[in-house]
């Protein structure tokens, strides 16, 4: 059993040891606080061999202390006061500073008060082996008790306390050793009060205590001159003293009023635009404008002003002479800021963060001088906040307590996983529990005096890098509606459910009315292997007049889908389908999907025929449009048509009508490539799993078209094409088209600059055809994945197709600049996706089957519901693409487990302290980051790093093949998976 | 608000410098007030409870009365002051009926009310100040003041509260840590080491319970002979002052409380 007692605390000691202070919160109320402290005599010294406090048998500091200060050569004690730790802590990890230290519980409490991380980097280091630190309760010693006097600053009363600490140590080291009779006197050490206050140590002389700066301390110690360039700047260590109670300061400029802004937007002296955040540099963002040709820069917090991305705002442009260009260094918030607190940060504005920032922003300034200038402003306002529920990860270090029963309530940050994204500071009575999972959580606000958004805690997804809790993740953060379908939207579905079949052709059934009977045609899907919602379907046959009819089959969603159903609302607003590695967010009901719709073999269907009349050399006589009933005869897989084509045995009509449809296929290609289409590239991968219930990745492997994968395509183009002329004639103002806005040549300056200066290489942007010829041009020889690279970062540089209304942009601008069309929709996919739905209406109107819905002819409706689709689609893309790159990490660390991964990568950017490298075999993209200083050439796109010996440097260039090495390894403070890279060769930067 | 206040450091040391098994300093008075018959009142730290018990008497209410034994009736006033926060809490507050329920519960097995059919013993508990640990001052308060009024009890009842930081067990925990902490309030008799009381408001691992709920049971003992100390002075004092006591010299005790000690000892 253990020992329980109960402490005394006489009245008598009551004003020591008993506090009453009234406190007044946030809201206005007066809080009465009462503490009581019970003061002891056995708080040890912690000294060896200490007579009186001899039960300490893990005292930690010699007895006779350090004897290497040429200062004290009887031996010392070093007993820093608060802000030796808040501004000196590199010093103090020092391995070469390592003199025995006396830590107060004073001191311990100021630096917990002042900075967290630093609290804990000094907890650290007081259990560090090498040092020698003893942690002396000074507080609770009856001693060395002090209490706040009348009209004392918190600061001033731990500054007597520290001296009082001080004075006790000394002379419970003379009491403790006193002088034996008949030997000589021994000299004590000292205990020596180390400040940079100068008040301080003023105080401390008079009452006779030893006290010396940190700087003469150093350099009046052994290894001065290492240990002196570990001071920090003599500028930075005027630390404010701990407030009472702090004002809030503002740290931003209040927005100006709405009806400033918009009769500023209005009379053109204010923009507005979408905020975009840099995902390198979070202290800098954009925001791009139509007055400019380049984004507005925005740099700084000051200018960012509480932005977050995607947020309308309202900016100010700065006279043409204060005009910057963007900084070419990568700034991570997680390493600058690291120190900062979630509590006090709101109070604190010239604290150490504050300083880095600023010295990160002039160091950046002296650089940024050397290119090309962009418009510069700043935020005046904000039109609309894009705020919604983030992913984030709790940071470890931002916690005041880890212990897992604490229900204390804490004040910590949450690290969006998108970079583009501030830490969010929020509340929480569950952060130790909430710490290495996935947790969604909300802005509430973002004010003034508060540097960061604070926000509140929804609900927790899961530990962080399961599955379950990606995906969720991914869905959440790509804002995709993933929710079961309901009730209301089921009941839309056919009564008969999976029993639905066409009904036998007769003249009275409402299915076959003004239906076409295409089932004797020879028709088959060709789809990637697994589709399971099979939109489209082919035929092709020679017409005795020596043409070929060949007609495109798309699946007649808009048979089961009625306008302003409930079926029809959620599927415009779900836009899209999604596609994830492991899983299919469906647009619609999967019965509709992946069944009733979809254009099974040997099952009747229902389907919109797009049939043309096309000369042997694919020129288009006829096109005609008709709802249909049909009956795949197969559905092969694009290998499986491949084969079927290319093996010479087979002559059946099915294979025949492939090879009849290859070749017009072929010949309709060269005719959009001759018109100038582009060929792209993006970095596209397919990710093997291992089965499909553990569904762990086993490889990555770059996808590989094959001719039939062409063949498909260039079909349903050519559909596509002829439904969206049928529409637009049809419908001039409502028709849902899709363009692809020719880049503006601004964008390819960059990479032509690039190109021209590392490889000798011109792009014409000046049309698509003449892009398209440069980029044929673009090879090396011995590079042959060269290409693809400079066809990924021009695709790059393009603008993102887009659905519009006829009606809502000029006829010249309808253009598709990357398929070369002068008119272009979608059409042929209904299942996946909402705008081919809106296409099949109104085609079916243009064919007088069926009339149109009122809501299709209302201009404003086609361009809400649009809007809505191509946000969605944006973000099913880049939701599909994240997904890949979560399994790609899966796969890469399971691999880099077994052995070190080491792939080819092309260096695709160079940053003053690093590079941006593409690794083309698995799709991604990391940076390779030097600690070491290197050169930099902005204008030549080139870096230097001397190599180890410092004798000669490898310069790396843009385009340059490398080696790298790839590892998965997690963040610490975020918990997040990270790719790490590092370069192999030419140059190894493991050891930098 | 969140407080920059650790609960227990590296060095072994809770916020207000007491040791993981360290109770808060103790204080009773037992001097009577009023026309109370018996009257304590009990500082657990800064928690200050005093409790008056009239009684046994009559009931006023006949209809409450059981012919078997003595009816107990138990009133908590919060005095508005004795929170942080300045609140008055009505007679009805939820909290208030609470507290005086489990304080009723508590004692009901302990009194030997079939000494005293169909009558009512009344006792009246007002807290004077707040700082954690109120159940078990009140409880122990409670004790006092039955004993001071000379009603029969099988035992003391002993109270305390102790809660859970990460691995270690706390004792008598104060407002601040009981903010933080899971926490459990345990009341013994010492003598038989029957559990009477055992509330657990948070959420507490099963595990971790049975190691608290021990530690509470032996700090139980410690406040017994706390408490019996401070019973034995009022009584010494009383029967000093009616000269009719055990002659004996200041410094020597002469103990009769032969059953006690035996139990006593085996601490």
């Amino acid at each position: 059993m253990v020992e329980i007692t109960i402490r005394k605390r006489p009245r008598t000691e009551a004003v020591v040891t008993q506090r009453k202070f009234f406190k007044k919160t946030a809201r206005g109320k007066v809080i009465k606080v009462l503490r009581e402290r019970y003061l002891r005599d056995d708080v040890t010294c912690g000294i060896e061999g200490c007579r009186v406090c001899s039960e300490s048998s893990d005292a930690t500091l010699p007895s006779s202390g350090s004897l290497d200060h040429s200062s004290y050569p009887d031996g010392h004690f070093v007993l820093p006061d608060t802000n030796v730790f808040l501004a000196q802590m590199d010093l103090m990890e020092s391995p070469l500073f390592s003199p025995p230290i006396i830590l107060l519980q004073t001191v311990m409490e100021e630096v917990r008060h002042r900075s967290l991380p630093l609290y804990n980097r000094l907890k650290a280091l007081v259990k560090a082996d090498d040092k020698q630190i003893w942690v002396f309760y000074n507080e609770y010693r009856s001693e060395t008790a002090v209490i706040r006097e009348e009209g004392e600053t918190p600061n001033d009363r731990n500054d007597r306390g520290i001296r009082k600490a001080t004075s006790w140590y000394n002379s419970h080291i003379s009491i403790t050793r006193p002088p034996v009779k008949g030997q000589p006197n021994r000299p004590l050490p000292t205990v020596v009060l180390l400040t940079d206050d100068v008040a301080n140590r003023q105080k401390a002389e008079k009452e006779g205590i030893a006290c010396i700066s940190v700087r003469k301390y150093v350099e009046a110690s052994k290894d001065s001159g290492k240990l002196s360039d570990l001071l920090s700047a003599p500028g930075s260590d005027n630390i404010e003293p701990t407030r009472a109670a702090g004002a809030r300061q503002v740290l931003y400029p209040d927005y100006l009023p709405m009806s400033t802004l918009i009769a500023g937007v209005k009379a053109g002296q204010l923009h507005q635009g979408h905020f975009n955040a840099n995902q390198y540099n979070y202290l800098e963002g954009n925001v791009p404008v139509s007055a400019f040709e380049k984004p507005i820069l925005l740099i700084g917090r000051e200018n960012m002003n509480r932005a977050v991305q995607g947020d309308v705002v309202v900016v100010e442009v700065f006279d043409p002479k204060e005009w910057k260009a963007p900084a070419d260094e990568v700034v991570d918030q997680e390493t600058t800021l690291k120190n900062d607190d979630a509590d006090d940060s709101e109070e604190e504005v010239e604290d150490e963060e504050g300083i880095t920032e600023r010295k990160v922003m002039q160091s950046e300034a002296s650089i940024r001088s050397l290119s090309a200038k962009q418009p510069t402003g700043r935020i005046v306002g904000i039109i609309k906040r894009n705020w919604r529920s983030y992913v984030c990860h709790i940071e470890s270090t931002s916690l005041m307590s880890s212990n897992p029963t604490s229900l204390s309530q804490q004040t910590v940050f949450a690290t969006p996983v998108s970079r583009l994204l501030p830490r969010i500071r929020m509340r929480t009575r569950q952060a130790p529990t909430l710490l290495g999972q996935k947790i969604l959580v909300t802005i509430d606000r973002w004010d003034a005096t508060s540097r960061y958004p604070d926000g509140h805690f929804v609900r927790a997804l899961g530990r962080a890098e399961s599955k379950e809790a990606e995906q969720e993740s991914l869905l959440l953060e790509y804002d995709v509606p993933y929710r079961p379908f309901g009730k209301a939207i089921l009941d839309c579905l056919p009564s008969e459910g999976d029993a639905w079949v066409v009904p036998p052709k007769a003249d009275a059934v409402p299915e076959w009315k003004d239906r076409e009977d295409l089932r004797g045609l020879i028709i088959c899907s060709i789809d990637p292997p697994g589709c399971q919602d099979i939109d489209d379907a082919l035929h092709a046959r020679p017409l005795p007049n020596g043409n070929i009819e060949a007609g495109v089959h798309i699946a007649d969603v808009s048979h089961f889908v009625h306008p302003d159903t409930p079926m029809d609302n959620e599927a415009a607003a779900r836009g899209s389908t999604v596609y994830l590695v492991d899983k299919r967010i469906d647009m619609l009901p999967s019965l509709l999907g992946t069944n009733l719709c979809s254009l099974r073999p040997h099952v009747e269907r229902l389907a919109f025929s797009v049939i043309w009349e096309l000369t042997p050399e694919a020129d288009i006589v006829n096109v005609r449009f008709t709802k249909s009933v049909i009956a795949s005869k197969s559905a092969f897989t694009y290998d499986e048509a491949q084969v079927r084509k290319d093996d010479p045995n087979l002559n059946d009509d099915l294979t025949k009508s492939i090879r009849l449809l290859n070749s017009l296929a072929q010949k309709l290609k060269a005719g959009r490539m001759a018109a100038g289409a582009l060929n792209l590239a993006s970095p596209e991968v397919k990710i093997h799993l291992d089965s499909a219930e553990s569904s762990d990745p086993i490889d990555v492997e770059q996808k590989v078209l094959k001719e039939t994968n062409s063949l498909v395509e260039e079909f349903m183009l050519l559909a596509n094409i002829s439904v969206a002329q049928k529409i637009q004639e049809t419908f001039p103002q409502t028709a849902v088209l899709r363009r692809h806005l020719p880049p503006p040549p601004t964008n390819f300056e960059k990479l032509k600059d690039i190109l021209q200066k590392r490889k000798g290489m011109t792009l014409d942007v000046s049309s698509s055809g003449a892009l398209a010829a440069s980029l044929d041009q673009c090879v090396d020889l011995e590079e042959p994945a060269f290409n693809t690279l400079v066809r990924i970062m021009t695709t790059r540089c393009m603008l993102s197709a887009e659905y519009f209304c006829s009606g809502s942009v000029a006829r010249d601008t309808f253009g598709h600049y990357g398929l070369a069309s002068p008119i272009y929709t979608h059409f042929t996919s209904p299942i996946r996706r909402y705008a081919d739905v809106l296409a099949h209406r109104q085609l079916a109107a243009a064919i007088n089957f069926s009339p149109l819905h009122a809501t299709l002819h209302s201009k404003s409706h086609i361009e809400r519901v649009l809007e809505i689709v191509n946000r969605r689609h944006r973000m099913a893309q880049m939701a599909g693409r994240a997904s890949v790159e979560f399994y790609v990490g899966l796969a890469l660390k399971s691999r880099s487990e077994k052995e070190t991964v080491i792939e080819d990568a092309f260096v695709i950017r160079t940053f003053r302290n690093g590079l941006g490298v593409f690794v083309s075999k698995l799709g991604i993209e990391g940076l390779v980051m030097f600690k070491r200083e290197i050169q930099f050439d902005a204008d030549n796109y080139t870096i230097s790093v001397p190599s180890a010996s410092g004798a000669e440097s490898t310069t790396i260039a843009v385009f340059d093949k490398v080696r790298v090495q790839i590892e998965v390894e997690k963040d610490k403070n975020t918990q997040r998976g990270k790719v790490k890279m590092t370069l192999v060769s030419p140059i190894d930067s493991r050891a930098l | 608000m969140s407080s920059r206040i650790e609960i227990l450091n590296d060095g072994g040391y809770r916020s207000d410098g007491r040791r993981q098994y360290e109770l808060r300093d103790i204080t009773i008075d037992m001097t009577p007030q009023g026309s109370a018959d018996g009257c304590a009142s009990i500082a657990h730290g800064l928690t200050q409870v005093s409790v008056s018990v009239f009684g046994p008497r009559e009931a006023k209410q006949r209809s409450q009365t059981l012919h078997d034994r003595a009816v107990l009736n138990v009133e908590v006033n919060v005095l508005p002051f004795s929170t942080g926060e300045r609140r008055r809490r009505g007679r009805a507050d939820r909290r208030i009926l609470e507290l005086a329920a489990s304080i009723k519960a508590t004692f009901e097995p302990v009194v030997q009310t079939t000494l005293y059919p169909r009558a009512q013993i009344d006792i009246f508990v007002s807290v004077q100040q707040q700082d954690g640990g109120l159940l078990p001052a009140c409880i122990n308060g409670t004790t006092l003041a039955l004993a001071a009024a000379g009603v029969p009890l099988l035992d003391f009842v002993c109270a305390v509260s102790a809660g859970v930081h990460g691995a270690a067990a706390l004792l008598d925990l104060s407002a601040l840590e009981e903010g933080d902490l899971p926490h459990a309030a345990v009341a013994v008799l010492p003598r038989t080491k029957k559990v009477t009381l055992a509330a657990l408001e948070t959420r507490l691992h099963v595990d971790r319970f049975a190691e608290v709920f021990r530690l509470a049971c032996d700090a139980g003992q410690t406040i017994h002979a706390e408490m019996r100390r401070a019973v034995r002075t009022r009584t010494q004092e009383l029967v000093a002052a009616m000269g009719a006591g055990p002659r004996a010299g200041p410094g020597e005790h002469v103990d009769r409380d032969v059953a006690m000690d035996d139990d006593a000892a085996d601490y």
